[in-house]
């Protein structure tokens, strides 16, 4: 039988990829472990080795192609004894799936009889009127945000594992090593808690680190220095002396990668007072913000998504776009119901939210942007206009940012509540493995809409 | 005066025995009249202030945790002779002495103890929390060990900034054993970062002596598995502090890399005021006092020489008891943060 060669997946979340090279033709002979051809993802350029022996007998993606999904047959390998004839059978079997369906999410509510409603976007205020916007990845906006910050200030350097030779291991700081040199772009031993503390000690004398850590999971180790170091310090000195740090790396769920490696860190770090705790959803997020982390005078938690890394987005195309800590966008505008969310979040929340306008209810989507301090007058604005909250996170609901956020929205806004604050958050539960148990942890969109209905009472 | 020999029970062990033989006996430096005048004076400072800091705590002036450095005083007042202008100092949470030798004001620090809006901190730090850029003191620290990778920051801005400068990271035989003190003494080396990491040990890691909480107790070969040099020094003897310190620094500023001293003291008081004490004899402490106090040694040398009387030295002390009892005074009659300062100070 002829043998498929399939687009291999290289990262746990690449989805697709663009077959740069064919390094053997058709009609070669491969060996077990040859190098047979190059694939590129947004993140780096890999070698496909072959993992069985026969002859090439056909390429069926040719060099140069983009977006080849994972699991596409990209070539088939004849074994020994077979000819070109056996090509044509395989060549129109199907591929094997690669794991059983992953269970369904439930499925959204049937929708209401109402007349679709027209939510468009909302401007965001933050960027002048008439400015051009051009697309950008999440990834690239904060390389950007990283090197235009590096080139106007010589005392910001950038600090982590595989930052510099390897480009960053999600391959955010792509070229910083080759414009900033290895003074400033430097790769550390695998210590987060002596990296995060010697970071530390050098923004206590005025320099401004950006510390990358390769996860937030791996923060865990260094959260000494980040909360009794670089968050106390201001106020134990009376105020004398502070530390204009950035902590950044990826937080959160990626996918399929298991417990320790899937954690929602942000009400950890927005428990305490001394830091600023940001979470970008967009592209321009990403890019404004961190800008405005490295500017800022105090330690700021910066926690991105590696899901999110590779989405694209429109930013606006300024020589120096920053945006407020502190103040939270409103995405969409509506009227029936509030719905709160900040970094991947917002991905569910605003299907929701399109959905939700389709069926006749019109949500209007706050992306909080910041979590600490958090820009609670924003969502209070709007609960006093809808008179509904529905937050949207991935963390576990336990002491979550949600819960905050309730109790506040409670506390200053009861009397325009017309129905009870309902949160959709990831499961109380360590992340598991399983493509279907992993699903089910996670929020999904059908919950949204599910919460959106119940507090509208509209299910 | 106490060798580095005598002051651990492992001596007699291979591993002690062997790294005591591959090293040089250390050099004790010559003090001249003004050094040594210099030197009694700023220890005497110390143990005075410290003592009038015991009295407060007392009398209830004082609250929380409060770390002596009674006996110590030679190591800080060593290594701040041998410094120059620039160079910091970052330490735990024993850091009184550390404050006075920085040349921190008495009446600040005092202030400070006891929580009134004069200290440092404006109150707000504490015994364990007080900072002073100008100064070039970096705190002032409350997590065992802390200060050892911050130190290691500080003395990467040196290198990043080429100031030429040097940190001085102290901590104490306890902290040695610390993680964090080890993936700092890789990135420095690795690094070749100016840091000198003292390591003060007093014996006691609170009560639990050296011996009982460390596989290895020669500390200054600790950073041998990184290619850190590090030598013992008699830390109750301010002219080998100074004279170890003055090689040290010199090693850092000439871009070698960081250097481990460890230094042979001993506190007198207790692991902090609450401390019962059970874990050694009095006729221990009472031993130590008697033969190797560091100001007792100085002050010996100096009659000896005929660089000062009996009453000039005594003038001396009355001078610097005067410093602490205005300190006192301050710190007891100034008034507590006003209650404003509760929520200033968290961002800047």
């Amino acid at each position: 039988m002829p043998i498929d060669i399939l687009m291999p997946a290289l990262s746990p979340t690449m989805e697709e990829g663009k077959l740069a090279k064919w390094l053997k033709a058709e009609g070669d002979t491969v060996s077990a472990g040859d190098v047979i051809a190059e694939i590129e993802t947004d993140k780096a350029t890999m070698e496909v080795e072959a993992v069985d022996e026969g002859t090439l007998g056909k390429i069926l993606i040719a060099e140069g192609t983009d977006a080849v999904k994972v699991n596409e047959k990209i070539a088939i390998l004849l074994g020994e004894g077979e000819d070109a004839s056996a090509l044509d059978a395989a060549a129109a079997a199907p591929a094997a799936a690669p794991a059983p369906a992953a269970a369904e999410a439930p499925a959204a509510p049937a929708p209401v009889a109402a007349a679709p409603v027209v939510s468009e976007p909302a401007e965001d205020p933050e960027i002048p009127a008439g400015t051009a916007m051009k697309t950008s990845t999440v990834r690239e906006a904060l390389r950007d945000a990283m090197a235009e910050e590096m080139r106007k200030d010589g005392d910001v350097f950038v600090m982590g594992e595989e930052v510099a030779e390897y480009q960053g291991a999600y391959k955010i700081t792509q070229g910083l090593l080759a414009e900033f040199g290895e003074k400033r772009v430097i790769d550390t031993p695998i210590t987060e808690h002596g990296f995060a503390g010697l970071g530390v000690g050098a923004a206590m004398s005025g320099l401004k680190p950006i510390i990358e850590f390769m996860t937030f999971n791996f923060a865990m180790q260094a959260i000494d220095h980040i909360i009794n170091s670089a968050a106390k310090t201001l106020y134990m000195s009376g105020g004398q002396m502070g530390a204009p740090i950035v902590f950044r790396g990826p937080n959160g769920a990626a996918a399929r990668v298991g417990a320790q490696h899937s954690q929602d860190y942000a009400s950890w770090y927005a428990h305490v007072p001394g830091l600023k705790v940001v979470q970008p959803y967009s592209a321009a997020d990403a890019k404004g913000l961190l800008k405005a982390a490295i500017r800022d005078p105090n330690p700021v938690i910066f926690l991105e998504n590696e899901i999110l890394y590779g989405q694209s987005f429109e930013i606006p195309d300024m020589e120096d776009f920053v945006l407020p800590i502190g103040k939270a966008k409103i995405e969409r505008a509506g009227a029936d119901v509030t719905i709160v969310s900040w970094g991947i979040g917002m991905t569910y929340a605003t299907k929701a939210a399109d959905e939700l306008a389709a069926q006749g209810i019109s949500a209007e989507v706050i992306n909080l942007r910041t979590i600490r301090p958090l820009d609670i007058d924003t969502v209070l604005a709007s609960v006093r206009k809808t008179g509904r909250i529905v937050t949207v996170e991935e963390a576990y609901p336990m002491c979550s940012v949600s819960s905050e956020i309730a109790y506040q929205v409670q506390e200053k806004a009861f009397d325009y509540l017309d129905a009870p604050v309902l949160r959709v958050t990831g499961k109380d539960v360590p992340m598991p493995y399983a493509a279907n148990l992993e699903k089910l942890a996670l929020p999904n969109v059908g919950e949204v809409i599910e919460a959106v209905k119940a507090v509208t009472y509209t299910a | 005066m106490v060798t580095a020999k005598k002051t651990t029970s492992a001596s007699k062990s291979a591993s002690r025995s062997r790294s005591a033989a591959k090293k040089a006996a250390p050099a004790i430096a010559e003090f001249d009249k003004d050094q040594e005048l210099h030197a009694y004076r700023e220890m005497l400072l110390i143990r005075r202030f410290e003592e009038k800091a015991g009295q407060l705590y007392g009398m209830g002036f004082i609250g929380g945790f409060c770390h002596l450095y009674i006996g110590q005083e030679a190591v800080v007042v060593g290594m701040q002779m041998a410094k120059v202008d620039g160079d910091q100092m970052i330490t735990g949470y024993r850091d009184h002495g550390h404050m006075l030798a920085m040349d921190l004001d008495p009446k600040g620090v005092m202030a400070e103890l006891t929580g009134r809006r004069g200290g440092l901190s404006k109150g707000k730090g504490g015994s364990m929390h007080m900072f002073s850029k100008e100064k070039h003191f970096y705190g002032g620290h409350g997590i065992v060990g802390a200060q050892v990778s911050l130190g290691t920051g500080l003395g990467f801005a040196n290198k990043y900034r080429e100031n030429g400068n040097v940190c001085m990271a102290f901590f104490g035989d306890g902290a040695s054993n610390q993680g964090q003190v080890y993936e700092s003494f890789n990135m420095a080396e690795l690094w070749k970062l100016p840091v000198v990491y003292v390591i003060e040990n007093n014996k006691y890691g609170m009560g639990t002596s050296v011996e009982r909480s460390s596989a290895t107790t020669d500390l200054s070969q600790r950073g041998a598995s990184f290619g850190i040099p590090g030598e013992q020094v008699d830390g109750m003897d301010v002219r080998a502090v100074m004279a170890a310190s003055e090689k040290a620094l010199e090693w850092c500023r000439s871009g070698k890399g960081p250097y481990i001293l460890e230094m042979i003291t001993y506190r007198y008081r207790g692991h902090s005021m609450s401390d019962p004490a059970k874990y050694r004899s009095k006729d221990e402490v009472q031993k130590m006092r008697n033969e190797h106090d560091p100001i007792e040694q100085v002050k010996a040398r100096i009659l000896e020489n005929k660089w000062a009387t009996e009453d000039e030295l005594k003038a001396i002390d009355k001078d610097v008891r005067a410093i602490c009892a205005e300190a006192a005074e301050f710190a007891q009659n100034d008034p507590e943060p006003d209650v404003s300062e509760l929520y200033t100070d968290i961002l800047l």
